[in-house]
C-alpha cells in the first residue's frame, strides 16, 4: 500500500518518468495492437527501430524532426504563455508559402541574401497569422481556438489560391508551385550527402532548429519579456495586478509563437520539398507540434527531444508496410502516449489524495490503539 | 531507492522490447519485388491507389514469386523518400500511382538509370530510358458512360463534375460530352470544376446546385470530391455515375453506371513484364481495346437496349467508325478552362 502510494507519488514529481512511463505504454498498447491483428510484435518494433538507427535512416529521422521541433516550440511557447495556439498549423501554411513565393519571384538574389530573406517572409507571415486571431481575442474577446481554427482553414485555402496563381505555379503539369530557387534551398552539398551515403534530402535546418530551442529557452528563462508572458500565463489577474499588460502579453506571445511556426514552414520547404503541393488535406505539421509540445513538457529542450522522437516515429513508421504492418500503427502508440501524458492530472489527483491518506491514516489507528489499550487497561 | 527501482525497471521493458527486435529476416531473395508509392490520398482511396494496389495483391496471391508491398505519402515531399525507399531495398520495379509523382519519379530515374519505374497517369517521364508511362484512354469509357447518361435522362439536362483542369482531366469531359450528345444532341450539360480531388463538402455543393438546375444524371471524374457528388445525388434520389472503379457499393440505387480505368489490370502487366523480362519503357497505351478501359460490370439499373447501343459504340470505337475527341478543341460543348 505504502509502496504503491509512494510509486504514483514519485511518477507525479518527476515529470521526466511520466513521460517516459507513457511512452512505455505507447508502445505497449501499439504491441497489443498487433498481437490482437496477428503480427509479429517483434518484426514491427525491430524494424521501427533498425530503420532509424543506420546513419541514413538517422539522417532521415533528423530531416523529418525539423519542422515538428519548431513547431512545437512554437506551441510549447505559446503554453507557457497560457494561449493554446492551435492555429499552428495555419501559421505553418502561411510561412511556408510566404518563403516559397520570396524563393521562386526572388530567384535572382544570392543564396546569402535571399535565404535569410525566405526566413523573415514566412516569419512574418505567421506572425501576422497569429497576430490577427491575438487581435480579434483583446479587441472583441474572441475565443482563439474557435477563430484559430478557422483561420487554418482560411491559410489552406489561401495557399491553394496563392499555388494556382500563374506566376507561382508549376510549369509542368504537376499540382504545386515551383521549385523555390536552387540557392534558397537549405541542403547540404551533394557530394557530402553521397560521400556518407545521407538522406538526399539531408539540410542544416536542424541547427536552425537548434539555435531556436536554445534562444527561446533564453527568452522563456532568462528576460523580463519571458518573465511577463509566463506571469500571464499562470494568472492573469495576479499579472494584471502586478503591472503587466496582459493584452499586449497575449499579442507579444502569439506573434512569437506564429514566426516560430512560419519558421518552420520555411524549414520544411526549403530543406525537404522545395516547393509546395496543391493540398486536398491539412498536413498536420502543426497538430503534431501540438503533440511534440505535449510530450516535451513545453520545455524547450524537452521539446527538442520530442521533436527527434517523433520525427523518428513517423520516419520509422512509414517503413512499417515493407514489413506488413499498417503504417497507422504509429498513430496508435502516439494516441496512446498523448493520452497518458494528458491524465498527468489524474497523477496529481492520485499524489493528493495519497498524501491525505498518508497524513491522515496514522492519526486514526494510532488514536482507536490508544483508545483500545487505555479500555483494556 | 525506489527512483533506483523504477529506472531499472523502466530499462528492463525498453530492452525487452529491443530484444525481440531481432526477429526472422526475409529470406525473399529470388522473389520479384515490387514497390508502390501512393500520392497522397493513400491506398484506401477508392480510387487508383487503391485499384492499383488490389491488382498487385491479386497479382501476389495468384503468382507467390512476386512479392508486392506499398508505402503511403502524406505530403508532397514524401514521394522522394518513398521512392528512394524502395530504392535502397533493391525493389525490382516502383509502381508510382498518379502524375502528381512525375517530378519526382524523374529525379530518382535519372538518379537511378538501373532501377525500373512505372508511372500511371502521366506520360511527362516517357522520353526516360528505364520509365514506363501506363496511360489510359479515358474518353472513351467516358464516351461509353456519357451514352449511359444521355439515354436515362429525362429532364435532357446532365451534370459533369471535374476534379482539376488540364489535358488529361479534360479527357474524362470531352469524351463524356460527346457519348451524351451522340444519343441526345440536345442535351444540357452542366459543368463544373472543383479545382480539388479531396473535397466531397465542394463536390456534394456543385452537384446540388446542378440538381436544382435540373440535372438527373450526374458524372464524376474528382476522386473524392466525387465522393460527395455520390453522396448528394444519392440523397436527391437521381443517378450518379462514378469513375476509376466501380462505384457503384458506394450507392447502389443511385449510381447507375462507372466509367472503369484498368489500373489493376495495367500495374499487373507491367509487373509480370518485369518478370519475363521484356520490360520497355515509354508509353503504354490502355484502351478498349486492350481492355485497358470499359464500363463497370455492375449493370443492373441499366436497360438491354441501352446495353446493346454500349455494347455497338464500343464496336463501332474498335473498328474506327467513332473516333473519340481527346482534347477541348475538338468539343465546343466542353466548357470548363483553366
Amino acid at each position: 500500500m505504502t509502496k504503491k502510494k509512494g510509486v504514483l507519488e514519485f511518477i507525479a514529481e518527476h515529470r521526466f518518468l511520466h513521460i517516459l512511463i507513457s511512452i512505455l505504454m505507447g508502445f505497449l498498447v501499439g504491441a497489443i495492437f498487433l498481437v490482437v491483428m496477428g503480427l509479429s510484435v517483434g518484426e514491427a518494433y525491430g524494424r521501427l527501430i533498425s530503420s532509424v538507427t543506420s546513419l541514413k535512416g538517422f539522417s532521415y529521422v533528423i530531416v523529418y524532426s525539423i519542422p515538428y521541433i519548431v513547431v512545437g516550440l512554437s506551441v510549447a511557447f505559446s503554453f507557457k504563455t497560457g494561449v493554446f495556439n492551435i492555429g499552428a498549423e495555419g501559421q505553418f501554411v502561411c510561412g511556408s508559402m510566404a518563403a516559397a513565393c520570396v524563393g521562386i519571384l526572388c530567384a535572382s538574389l544570392p543564396g546569402i541574401i535571399l535565404i535569410p530573406l525566405c526566413f523573415v517572409a514566412a516569419m512574418i507571415a505567421g506572425a501576422f497569422w497569429g497576430l490577427i486571431v491575438a487581435a480579434l481575442k483583446t479587441k472583441w474577446g474572441i475565443n482563439e481556438v474557435l477563430s484559430m481554427i478557422m483561420f487554418n482553414w482560411l491559410a489552406f485555402y489561401l495557399s491553394n489560391y496563392i499555388a494556382g496563381i500563374p506566376a507561382i505555379h508549376s510549369d509542368g503539369t504537376a499540382e504545386a508551385t515551383k521549385n523555390v530557387a536552387e540557392q534558397a534551398r537549405t541542403l547540404f552539398p551533394a557530394s557530402f550527402i553521397q560521400r556518407l551515403n545521407l538522406a538526399p534530402t539531408f539540410n542544416w535546418g536542424f541547427i536552425v532548429a537548434v539555435v531556436v530551442t536554445v534562444v527561446i529557452w533564453f527568452i522563456i528563462e532568462k528576460t523580463t519579456l519571458g518573465y511577463q508572458l509566463k506571469a500571464v500565463g499562470s494568472n492573469k489577474n495576479a499579472a494584471l495586478y502586478g503591472g503587466i499588460g496582459v493584452n499586449r502579453s497575449i499579442l507579444t506571445s502569439l506573434a512569437i509563437s506564429g514566426a516560430l511556426a512560419g519558421l518552420g514552414g520555411a524549414l520544411q520547404l526549403m530543406g525537404m520539398g522545395g516547393r509546395i503541393s496543391v493540398f486536398s488535406s491539412q498536413e498536420g505539421f502543426g497538430f503534431a507540434g501540438i503533440v511534440v509540445a505535449l510530450i516535451g513538457c513545453s520545455n524547450p529542450f524537452g521539446v527538442l527531444a520530442a521533436g527527434i522522437f517523433y520525427g523518428a516515429l513517423n520516419y520509422g513508421g512509414s517503413k512499417l508496410n515493407l514489413v506488413g504492418v499498417p503504417t497507422q500503427l504509429i498513430s496508435v502508440i502516439v494516441g496512446t502516449v498523448v493520452f497518458f501524458i494528458s491524465i498527468s492530472i489524474i497523477f496529481e489527483r492520485l499524489r493528493y489524495v495519497g498524501t491525505k491518506l498518508h497524513r491522515d491514516t496514522p492519526k486514526k489507528p494510532a488514536v482507536s490503539d490508544k483508545g483500545e489499550g487505555s479500555d483494556k487497561k | 531507492m525506489k527512483k533506483t527501482v523504477a529506472i531499472i525497471l523502466t530499462i528492463c521493458m525498453v530492452f525487452a522490447l529491443c530484444a525481440c527486435g531481432k526477429g526472422s529476416a526475409s529470406t525473399a531473395s529470388a522473389k520479384i519485388k515490387i514497390g508502390m508509392v501512393t500520392d497522397v490520398g493513400g491506398v484506401n482511396d477508392k480510387s487508383f491507389n487503391q485499384t492499383s494496389w488490389e491488382g498487385l495483391q491479386a497479382l501476389q496471391a495468384e503468382d507467390p514469386s512476386f512479392e508486392v508491398k506499398y508505402l503511403e505519402s502524406k505530403t508532397d515531399a514524401d514521394y522522394q523518400t518513398n521512392i528512394n525507399t524502395f530504392i535502397d531495398e533493391g525493389y525490382d520495379l516502383i509502381i508510382c500511382v498518379g502524375y502528381m509523382l512525375a517530378d519526382a519519379t524523374r529525379a530518382a530515374a535519372e538518379a537511378n538509370p538501373n532501377q525500373k519505374f512505372a508511372i500511371i497517369d502521366d506520360d511527362t517521364c516517357a522520353d526516360l530510358p528505364n520509365v514506363a508511362c501506363l496511360m489510359f484512354a479515358q474518353e472513351q469509357a467516358s464516351y461509353l458512360v456519357g451514352i449511359v447518361a444521355g439515354s436515362y435522362t429525362e429532364s435532357k439536362t446532365v451534370g459533369y463534375v471535374q476534379g482539376m483542369v488540364f489535358p488529361s482531366m479534360n479527357k474524362f469531359g470531352v469524351g463524356f460530352i460527346s457519348g451524351v450528345l451522340s444519343v441526345c444532341p440536345d442535351a444540357k450539360i452542366l459543368q463544373y470544376n472543383a479545382n480539388n480531388f479531396g473535397d466531397s463538402a465542394a463536390g456534394a455543393a456543385a452537384a446540388k446546385d446542378m440538381i436544382t438546375k435540373g440535372a438527373d444524371v450526374i458524372y464524376h471524374a474528382a476522386g473524392g470530391t466525387g465522393m460527395g457528388v455520390i453522396e448528394a445525388c444519392n440523397e436527391e434520389g437521381i443517378w450518379a455515375i462514378g469513375v476509376d472503379t466501380d462505384q457503384s457499393n458506394l450507392a447502389p440505387d443511385h449510381v447507375l453506371t462507372s466509367a472503369m480505368k484498368r489500373v489493376d489490370t495495367a500495374s499487373q502487366d507491367i509487373s509480370k513484364s518485369v518478370k519475363d523480362g521484356n520490360f520497355t519503357a515509354g508509353v503504354h497505351l490502355y484502351d478498349l481495346s486492350n481492355n485497358g478501359v470499359g464500363i463497370a460490370p455492375t449493370t443492373t439499373h441499366i436497360s438491354d437496349e441501352v446495353l446493346a447501343k454500349v455494347k455497338q459504340a464500343m464496336e463501332d470505337i474498335g473498328a474506327g467508325k467513332i473516333v473519340v475527341p481527346t482534347v477541348a478543341e475538338e468539343v465546343p460543348e466542353f466548357t470548363l478552362a483553366d
